[in-house]
């Protein structure tokens, strides 16, 4: 019974790897035109510079680092705004309301 | 005043950054207080603050990306995400949202669709709208009954209980979902997110405010485990979104991060925010949110009847959206606020009482 309740479960995941990128147009809406956008490093400075040169320069480098970037900040901020709401002195980890 | 502006390193236009993180703040208390992403809300948020609609809806995504992964792990430790129902639900939305999106452009080769998904799109908001509120107008005629009959309802009691009729369908193998508590057909869930995904895949949005009643009228899922378990959901689908519309060159990560920054805010007070208020509280706000979304759609509509009211319509529907953000997002900080005060009260007392006892 177990076996075949993960056989299924691993057929669908194998459905989702499948499926998976149009899951990028239920999360935006809509879809992109296929118009080439080049950044102009020269508007800009330092660090900012060097991201609009690598958004030039390679795509696949560029989307790697946004993607490595975002969750990490996600789980900074969230980690800082944890501890501030914490020093606060409400409770983070539970849950009393039990309602529908 | 020019250090309130930030020039984008790839759109190349300078953008007021406060304005980004007010905008963050506002959807991130909305996305983690409902559990949706809320690209209906960001996109006019963005183009009024002069960002190029090029870059608009990858930089949304990415940071509804970060944004969910800080209300999945606040609601995770609430107890509100159920793991195991988000996974096989996010099955079922993919494959419906692949079929979905395979018939719009089917109908696409038959004629322009273009209207008939915004008239579908209104109907489904109308019907989502009507349900929460007669769920709240039946739980209210139930409390009333219980009063005259001298009892005290259940806590657990809904007014809408479809999905009393759905868990007695007993099709193999039978799912037990802990955080949700329920235990039903696994294909129950699948079926759902298989229907939301598909309504999604149709009228072209992330589903959010589909698949958050589905959780709580179809599958039966409390209020709060419906919203922590679809950001779970929101948070795989935004992060692969971010990696595919990156990979376009369509993602602004400045314009992302900073909104991030506020978001990461907004959405602690959001979820912190559900600790306080009851399911049924956040069900009703979750109506008007919708309402607040429909009458936007509506708004967009009128243009293809009456052309000359086009720019009008623009405006009013950005006012419509940012109007609904500003109330709602001020009305659940306003109760997170009240309820934190409240708590630290309450351990204050306490503290007092137990250092009373020991003097």
């Amino acid at each position: 019974m177990m076996r075949r309740f993960f056989s299924t479960i691993l057929s669908m995941f194998i459905t989702l790897a499948v499926f998976l990128p149009t899951m990028a147009l239920a999360a935006g809406g809509g879809k992109v035109e296929n118009v080439v956008i080049v950044a102009d490093p020269r508007k800009v400075h330092g660090i900012l510079a060097w991201w609009a040169n690598l958004y030039n320069e390679s795509h696949a480098y560029f989307t790697l680092l946004t993607v490595i970037i975002v969750p990490l900040v996600g789980v900074t901020f969230g980690l800082i705004a944890d501890l501030v709401m914490a020093s606060i002195g409400i409770d983070l980890k539970s849950r009393e309301l039990a309602e529908h | 005043m020019d250090w309130l502006y930030i020039t984008m390193p790839i759109a190349g236009v300078p953008i007021f950054w406060p304005g980004l993180i007010i905008l963050g703040v506002g959807v991130g208390i909305i996305g983690g207080f409902f559990g949706m992403g809320g690209a209906w809300m960001v996109t006019p948020g963005l183009n009024i603050l002069g960002f190029p609609m090029a870059f608009a809806i990858g930089t949304d995504i990415a940071h509804m990306a970060g944004k969910s992964l800080i209300s999945t792990m606040r609601h995770g430790k609430f107890g509100n995400v159920d793991y195991k129902l988000g996974l096989i639900m996010l099955i079922g939305t993919v494959v419906g949202f692949e079929v979905g999106a395979q018939m719009v452009m089917w109908l696409e080769r038959l004629g322009n669709v273009d209207k008939v998904v915004r008239w579908l799109y209104v109907f489904l908001l109308l019907f989502i709208a009507w349900m929460v509120f007669y769920d709240v107008v039946k739980r209210k005629r139930k409390e009333r009954e219980a009063k005259l009959a001298g009892r005290e309802l259940d806590k657990l009691a809904t007014g809408i209980e479809w999905h009393k009729t759905l868990h007695k369908i007993h099709i193999p193998p039978m799912v037990h979902f802990k955080a949700a508590g329920i235990y039903c057909s696994m294909w129950l869930p699948v079926m759902v997110s298989f229907f939301t995904g598909w309504l999604a895949g149709i009228l072209g949005i992330g589903g959010g405010l589909i698949r958050m009643p589905a959780l709580v009228y179809l599958i039966g899922c409390p209020t709060h485990v419906a919203v922590g378990t679809d950001l779970f959901e929101v948070m795989i689908s935004g992060l692969y979104g971010a990696a595919t519309y990156t990979y376009k060159g369509r993602t602004e990560l400045l314009a992302a991060l900073i909104m991030l920054v506020g978001a990461a805010v907004g959405a602690q007070v959001g979820t912190v925010a559900t600790k306080y208020i009851k399911g049924y509280g956040i069900r009703i706000a979750f109506g008007w949110a919708v309402i607040g979304c429909m009458a936007s759609v509506v708004l967009k509509l009128i243009p293809s009847y009456v052309p000359s009211v086009k720019d009008i319509c623009g405006t009013l529907a950005t006012i419509v959206v940012l109007g609904v953000v500003s109330l709602l997002s001020l009305y659940i900080a306003i109760r997170m606020v009240q309820g934190a005060r409240r708590e630290i009260a309450a351990k204050k007392q306490q503290r007092m009482a137990m250092e009373s006892h020991g003097a």
